[in-house]
């Protein structure tokens, strides 16, 4: 009988031979991250005739494989830390990583806010912990190549769990310091106990000039009646290709708001995997992509209605300038006991050159009689009438544009409830438009 | 203090101004009436820098520059106002954030100091005062959800905190109902000064009666084919356009 030998491309290769390095150094059972290993390895990188990566082929993108990050000495990453500037205006519990790693000495165990317990991801693999049943919570994040890859070789991160109404903000903040390009995988657990609330903050900032590879993953498992704020900024360095992916399994009578922002990287993909699993939850998951020059940003999600009585609201813009491109997919999927769902989601594009390129795609798949949904999308150029109106007051174009742009913008931002964390993000929106000129 | 010569201009091959002449003197109030589609808007918006349209022939002279030449926001910065006959919406844009930023626009570009939050703030209470425009409609995105009253309350009192020197109000009244007409009308005359000048396009006599003009002008097929003091608006009222009309068919 005749063999059958898959074709690798030569980083598909370098991915087998990192992994086979790796796994008996990485934390932890090195049974079960062979298995997620060779689930991936089946198909490989995923390609533009895989529909899900249509639009962003991983294949033809990741030419090369980076080195993983080892931990940075306490010297080097105090350095790295110092150079961060995400969130700076926002009170936090500060939870940073640097390449990929967790600071442990920049947390004060012995003195966290209350109804908040952090363990170390690495120290929680390496001893088995409790909380690791829990991981994985969401089907469609475990079927998809991107999640396999970080599950392979994830190295370190945390476990969070919230108890109670948690007042200060955790900031999770994450930097890649290295001159040299690296990849990273980080896995972040949280756990958001029945009745609790918590804002969580998310940065992840880098090194410009090095083709950094980072692979991050936070799994969220909110309890009933929970109330839970994320906010995800993206400013990795300018040759970064990041991809990350947010699992959210949310229970009754809660409410998740979530936001990312994507204002950096050469090549980003953020992927939302959004379960609304018990009765009367409101999700609100928006995005914000400015892009210029040669970046691509792909923002994709599936958000799963697998309870009756849930309103979702997905609401995401994109800002394209010079040669860029946009990618949006977005599914609702509503199964057939979900009666009553209550589903919108939108895309809107920006245009702000000839260059500039927006793939949407937004998908509902709806088995329910008795719902309510609807999606949309909008790609478009500055409105010339809206122009002339601001400069017939003063404005020189491009401020003019500039507060169109920004209105544009806003639309999604306002929905972050932390006032500093809303301003920081409205002044990076600021930055990005000041330095079109 | 604005003198338009011989001005000829053309949308999508469609010649709207036909050499048109007209000169409103520094402090005066000029009407423009004339029936629909004689050019009235046009006029506005190329005196404004709209750019779709294409100007063919002629020039427009602001205290003897020719402003042709220059953009919107160049126009505005030398003084130059237009009262839109429909104010966009701006959604996002806080009407006190589009103010501020208009204002201190111009002065930037004037070579002038911007305005101190506090100062600035103090002269958009004063207007808004004036032209009854409650404190929470400044706070929303710029028209929206604004009456059409209201809306042009709004534009009156932008022309009221730029200053400018020359004032076109393009059918101010159109959509106002007698309560908004008297409001904007006051808000126009406490404008009004000897180094001010209004040109007001309007299809009414009836706006006529509340800003009184020095002067009006009647315009048919793109130029102005009569000139006369404010009681040409009256003869007009009385006899329709209809003798104008005719003068565009011989």
């Amino acid at each position: 009988m005749a063999q059958l030998t898959l074709m690798r491309t030569p980083t598909e290769t370098a991915l087998v031979q990192a992994f086979d390095a790796a796994k008996a150094t990485l934390p932890g059972d090195v049974e079960s991250r062979a298995k997620a290993f060779e689930i991936f390895n089946r198909n490989g990188l995923p390609h533009r005739r895989v529909e899900e990566f249509k639009y962003t082929d991983l294949r033809a993108l990741m030419r090369e494989i980076a080195p993983f990050a080892v931990k940075p000495s306490a010297s080097d990453a105090a350095a790295a830390l110092a150079k961060t500037t995400a969130f700076a205006g926002t009170e936090a519990l500060d939870v940073p990583f640097v390449n990929g790693h967790f600071v442990r000495d920049a947390v004060k165990f012995d003195a966290l806010p209350e109804g908040v317990e952090i363990v170390p991801l690495a120290e929680a693999l390496a001893s088995g912990h409790e909380w690791l049943a829990r991981l994985s919570p969401v089907a469609w994040a475990k079927d998809n190549p991107v999640y396999q890859l970080n599950s392979s070789f994830m190295a370190d991160g945390v476990m969070l769990r919230i108890v109670g109404a948690v007042e200060t903000p955790i900031h999770l903040r994450f930097m890649t310091g290295s001159e040299t390009a690296v990849a990273t995988a980080t896995r972040i657990l949280i756990l958001v106990e029945d009745g609790a609330s918590v804002t969580l903050l998310e940065s992840h900032e880098g090194t410009n000039g090095a083709a950094h590879q980072p692979n991050d993953v936070v799994e969220l498992i909110a309890g009933d009646r929970t109330n839970v704020h994320h906010v995800r900024l993206n400013r990795e360095g300018d040759q970064t290709l990041a991809l990350s992916t947010l699992a959210l399994k949310l229970g009754g009578d809660a409410y998740f708001n979530s936001i990312n922002v994507v204002a950096g990287s050469s090549i980003s993909r953020h992927q939302v995997f959004a379960m609304l699993n018990g009765e009367n939850s409101k999700a609100q998951i928006n995005g914000v992509s400015m892009i210029k020059g040669g970046q691509h940003a792909d923002s994709t999600l599936i958000v799963e209605h697998a309870a009756p009585h849930c309103e979702s609201r997905e609401l995401f813009k994109t800002v394209i300038d010079g040669e860029a491109t946009g990618v949006f997919q977005g599914k609702i999927i509503v199964p057939h006991h979900a009666q009553k769902t209550d589903g919108r989601m939108m895309s809107a594009a920006l245009l702000l050159s000839e260059g500039g390129t927006m793939n949407n795609k937004p998908e509902l798949e709806i088995f329910a009689d008795d719902v309510q949904c609807a999606h949309g999308a909008t790609c478009g150029q500055l409105d010339d009438d809206l122009l002339f109106y601001l400069m017939a007051r003063g404005l020189p174009r491009m401020e003019a544009e500039r507060l169109l742009v920004q209105a544009f913008l806003g639309e999604a931002i306002e929905f972050v409830d932390n006032e500093a964390a809303r301003d920081g993000l409205i002044a990076i929106a600021e930055d990005w438009l000041k330095a079109r000129v | 203090m604005l003198q338009i010569k011989n001005l000829v201009v053309q949308i999508e091959d469609n010649r709207i101004l036909n050499g048109l002449n007209l000169t409103v003197n520094k402090g005066e109030v000029a009407a423009i009436m004339g029936p629909n589609g004689s050019g009235k808007s046009t006029l506005s918006y190329v005196i404004a820098g709209k750019a779709d349209y294409e100007v063919l022939d002629g020039e427009i002279l602001l205290d003897g520059q020719n402003i042709l030449e220059m953009g919107p926001d160049e126009r505005a910065a030398a003084g130059l106002f237009l009262a839109f006959q429909y104010p966009l919406e701006i959604p996002g844009v806080a009407s006190m954030t589009f103010l501020k930023a208009a204002i201190n626009a111009q002065r930037k570009a004037r070579g002038e100091i911007e305005l101190t939050t506090p100062d600035f703030i103090r002269r958009v209470n004063a207007a808004a005062t004036k032209l009854e425009v409650p404190k929470d409609m400044l706070k929303r995105g710029l028209n929206v959800g604004f009456s059409g009253g209201e809306k042009k309350r709004m534009e009156i009192l932008q022309m009221a905190l730029l200053e400018p020197r020359f004032c076109i109000l393009d059918e101010t009244d159109s959509g106002l109902d007698i309560d908004a007409l008297r409001i904007v009308s006051e808000g126009v005359n406490a404008l009004r000064s000897p180094d001010r000048s209004f040109l007001v396009i309007t299809h009414y006599q009836r706006l006529l009666n509340y800003i009184v003009p020095d002067s009006v002008h009647v315009m048919s097929a793109g130029r102005i084919v009569k000139s006369g003091g404010k009681e040409l608006a009256l003869e007009l009222e009385a006899n329709g356009y209809a003798d104008y009309r005719e003068i565009e068919a011989a």
